[in-house]
């Protein structure tokens, strides 16, 4: 079975790009280069963090982001990438400033260890929070009035992993014990609005490797089961097989059978001997093994049926230029085709 | 295989396996590192050399839990059957279920009718499932239980073999309990419940203006229904054990205990070592005893002597030579090109883990080969175990 090549219209119409995966798999590295991807000639994307750990100003190697939106790179072509790095004590802060105007009694909120109550430990209103400032971001538009351009072509959302993304983004049934009415318990429901919209794709990242990719079906399932839409899946660091297969088979037909090789091994001037020969004939009888396990990965992904996004190991690890070379990777393989046509109505 | 080896003390799992004197093995290290699979190997290893074990796993992958029997979520141990017990010991093993640990705290600790209430307690159900932390914390609460289980008046296990929760940081196992500890008596939820207690009057009297607006804010903002559930939860959960944060350092004391050995487990890339460097300095700290550093998934080579550049060299003479068919000089040059891979792979092992020893060189270590593929049985548990001598 192989897998969904990606088509150019896949995203058409998509706005919030929300990258997930297991811990580690590269979801920073991939929100990253997809905004670049995304950011075509003209365009502004914002990508955004939500965790505080400053992965966008580490991956772009920039200065460390507060709470403003500031510039942190160019796009593939010609657009331009902005950062946040969403704090949810400070968007707390704004959120009561905006609804209750709260003067003075904010700062009493900070002394009592409020804040720090309602945003690390009252279930979900952390959540609310966060997303809801990528919300106000999805939907902003330049000037005060409704007809504004919209302040940002994409968002890209660098989200939690695949552990916690359901959770974080049922943002609804995570206040169902809150308040019934009120300003927290609207702001879901619009929240959940634009989730649930064609706007929004949630996006998986994983490697070739049983758990990674275990935790992708996972989740996949578990956001349709929310009512999300699950986007692309990207397969991320894979590895070029040096070895075809047909030498692979050849090996493991006759792991003895290594006269030939050490023909070429002696007239490439090495010492041949049994470590030499013996050692590389493993070598290729492991990476043999490695290939099966990685088909079979691969073929759990397939029956995803999701259109699905390849990208390699970078060798010499990730600098500015492996970071364009994920996103030209990203970008040919189609993910940002049509990206004019995306303009929407967002809620 | 042979490793790049450093002037270190070796550290040999089976020292520790031997004494008698260990009695609990905790498997640290930052995420997907390889502490599940280490606390496997260990505890397969000590039960086959004729320990009375228990592994305490979190979260292990799928297929692991079934090389380990266990099928189902389990918050209760069963023995693993496919260990071998010719030397008179035996393995059980169990998946951490924190919700179940959480809830059993509560039922054996509140009167019948309260402990319901506590666990029909919205927040109750909250914290309990999903509050970073509570995780770590019910680890380690988890580890206290099984420590006191007794039968026939002498411990149930004579050693114990503990996985930690999968987290960024390493530190976060030692950390997280007191902070979640110390959230659950901070400042704000003792105003919550201040007025239900004696002598709350006064203190009440002193800040009841602050504590107006506040709460006041707070339930415009969350619900009133929501801070009477709070309230109720921690007033039940105060009656009960007079403070999480106090039972939160009963169980980090147990660990200070000489019978205790930590793994600090990384893998050879530069994250993972500064993170263990971190725990290890920590631990020292904390006073907490550390067996040494378990180096995981390193990048052997079968033929040491022939180096990246070498090999490289060799492959590009026979991309002149004209093909075969069958076995081609194009797939000789591909099996040195995928040596030259693995041998500068492992060259990058080599020193990343030479940093560490330099700057940690007192720390015992051992290095557990990179196998083909992922550790789903008892078989590959052994081999890791093997490894895990040093041997
Ligand atoms: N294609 C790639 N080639 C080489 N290195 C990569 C690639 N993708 C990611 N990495 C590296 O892998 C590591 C993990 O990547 P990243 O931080 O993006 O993962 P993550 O999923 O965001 O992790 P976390 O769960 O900790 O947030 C980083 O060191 C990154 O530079
Ligand atoms: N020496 C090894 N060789 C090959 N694969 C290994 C080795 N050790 C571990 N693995 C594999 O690496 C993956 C992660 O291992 P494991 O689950 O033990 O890590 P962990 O530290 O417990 O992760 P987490 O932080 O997510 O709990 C598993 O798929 C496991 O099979
Ligand atoms: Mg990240
Ligand atoms: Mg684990």
């Amino acid at each position: 079975m192989s897998d969904r090549r990606p088509t150019s219209s896949d995203w058409a119409g998509v706005r919030l790009h929300i990258v997930s995966g297991k811990g580690g798999t590269g979801k920073t590295t991939v929100a990253a280069a997809l905004a670049m991807a995304l950011a075509t000639e003209g365009s502004r994307v914002l990508l955004v963090e939500v965790e505080a750990r400053q992965g966008i100003s580490q991956t772009f190697d920039v200065p460390q982001l507060g709470e403003e939106e500031r510039r942190v790179a160019r796009g593939l072509h010609g657009g331009e990438v902005v950062g946040l790095s969403v704090d949810a004590k400070a968007a707390l802060m704004e959120y009561l400033q905006m609804f209750y105007k709260l003067g003075r009694a904010g700062g009493m909120l900070e002394r009592f260890g409020v804040v720090d109550f309602a945003t690390t430990i009252a279930p979900g209103v952390r959540d609310v929070l966060l997303i809801g400032k990528v919300y106000e971001a999805v939907g902003r538009r330049e000037g005060k009035r409704r007809g504004g351009d919209r302040t940002y072509d994409a968002v890209v959302l660098d989200a939690p992993p695949t552990g916690r993304i359901g959770r974080f983004l049922n943002v609804n049934h995570e206040v169902a014990g809150l308040a019934k009415v009120g300003p927290v318990r609207q702001q879901a429901d619009s929240i959940t609005r634009l989730l649930q919209s064609p706007q929004t794709v949630v996006h998986l990242v994983t490697l070739l490797e049983e758990m990674p990719v275990q935790e992708t079906i996972d989740a996949a399932a578990e956001l349709e089961r929310i009512g999300m839409r699950v986007g692309a899946i990207i397969v991320n660091q894979e590895r070029q097989p040096l070895l075809s297969p047909q030498a692979v088979a050849t090996l493991r037909e006759d792991p003895d059978g290594t006269t030939l090789l050490e023909k070429d091994l002696g007239s490439a001037g090495l010492r041949v001997g049994p470590v030499l020969t013996g050692g590389l004939v493993q070598t290729g009888l492991d990476l043999g093994d490695r290939l099966e396990l990685e088909a079979q990965e691969r073929a759990e992904i397939a029956r995803l049926e999701r259109p699905t996004y390849h990208l390699p190991l970078l060798r010499d690890g990730l600098d500015a230029g492996g970071l364009r070379e994920l996103a030209d990777a990203l970008a040919g393989q189609g993910i940002c085709a049509n990206q004019d046509e995306s303009e929407g109505t967002a809620g | 295989m042979t490793a790049v080896t450093h002037e270190v003390d070796v550290l040999d799992v089976d020292t520790l396996i031997e004494s008698s004197a260990t009695r609990t093995i905790v498997c640290c290290g930052s995420g997907g590192v390889g502490k599940t699979t280490t606390a496997a190997a260990v505890a397969v290893r000590a039960a086959e050399a004729g320990r009375t074990v228990a592994v305490l796993t979190i979260d292990p992958a799928r297929r692991l839990a079934q090389a380990l029997g266990l099928e189902e979520m389990g918050n209760e141990p069963v023995p693993v059957p496919t260990v071998d017990r010719s030397a008179g010991g035996s393995l059980d093993a169990m998946m951490l279920d924190m919700k179940r640990t959480f809830d059993e705290v509560v039922l054996n600790h509140a009167a019948p009718d309260k402990a319901q209430q506590i666990l029909a307690n919205p927040f109750y159900q909250a914290v309990s499932s999903s509050f970073a932390g509570t995780q770590e914390y019910m680890a380690m609460e988890r580890l206290g239980q099984l420590m006191a289980e007794r039968v026939d008046g002498r411990p149930r296990w004579d050693l114990i073999v503990v996985d930690t929760p999968p987290s960024r940081s390493a530190l976060d196992f030692l950390d997280a309990p007191k902070r979640l500890g110390s959230f659950l008596d901070g400042r704000f939820i003792r105003l919550l419940t201040a007025p239900a207690k004696v002598g709350g009057r006064a203190y009440l009297k002193v800040v009841s203006v602050g504590v107006g607006a506040v709460s006041g804010a707070m339930a415009k903002v969350l619900g009133a229904q929501f801070l009477a559930d709070v309230q109720t939860f921690v007033a039940a959960l105060d009656t009960m054990f007079g403070g999480f944060r106090e039972r939160a350092e009963q169980t980090f004391a147990l660990l200070q205990n000489p019978g205790t050995a930590f793994l600090v487990v990384a893998t050879p890339e530069r994250d993972a070592l500064r993170e263990a460097s971190y725990f290890v300095d920590r631990l020292a700290e904390e006073g907490m005893p550390l067996a040494g550093l378990v180096v995981n998934r390193v990048q052997m080579t079968y033929v040491p002597s022939l180096s990246a550049a070498r090999a490289v060299a060799a492959a590009e003479s026979l991309d002149d030579e004209p093909s075969r068919s069958g076995w081609s000089p194009a797939d000789s040059a591909a099996l040195l090109r995928l040596h030259a891979d693995i041998a500068e792979q492992s060259v990058r092992h080599a020193a990343a883990v030479g940093r560490f020893t330099a700057s940690h060189p007192d720390i015992a270590q051992v290095q557990v080969p990179s196998a083909a593929h992922d550790v789903n049985d008892v078989e590959e548990l052994r081999q890791i175990g093997e490894s895990l001598t040093g041997a």
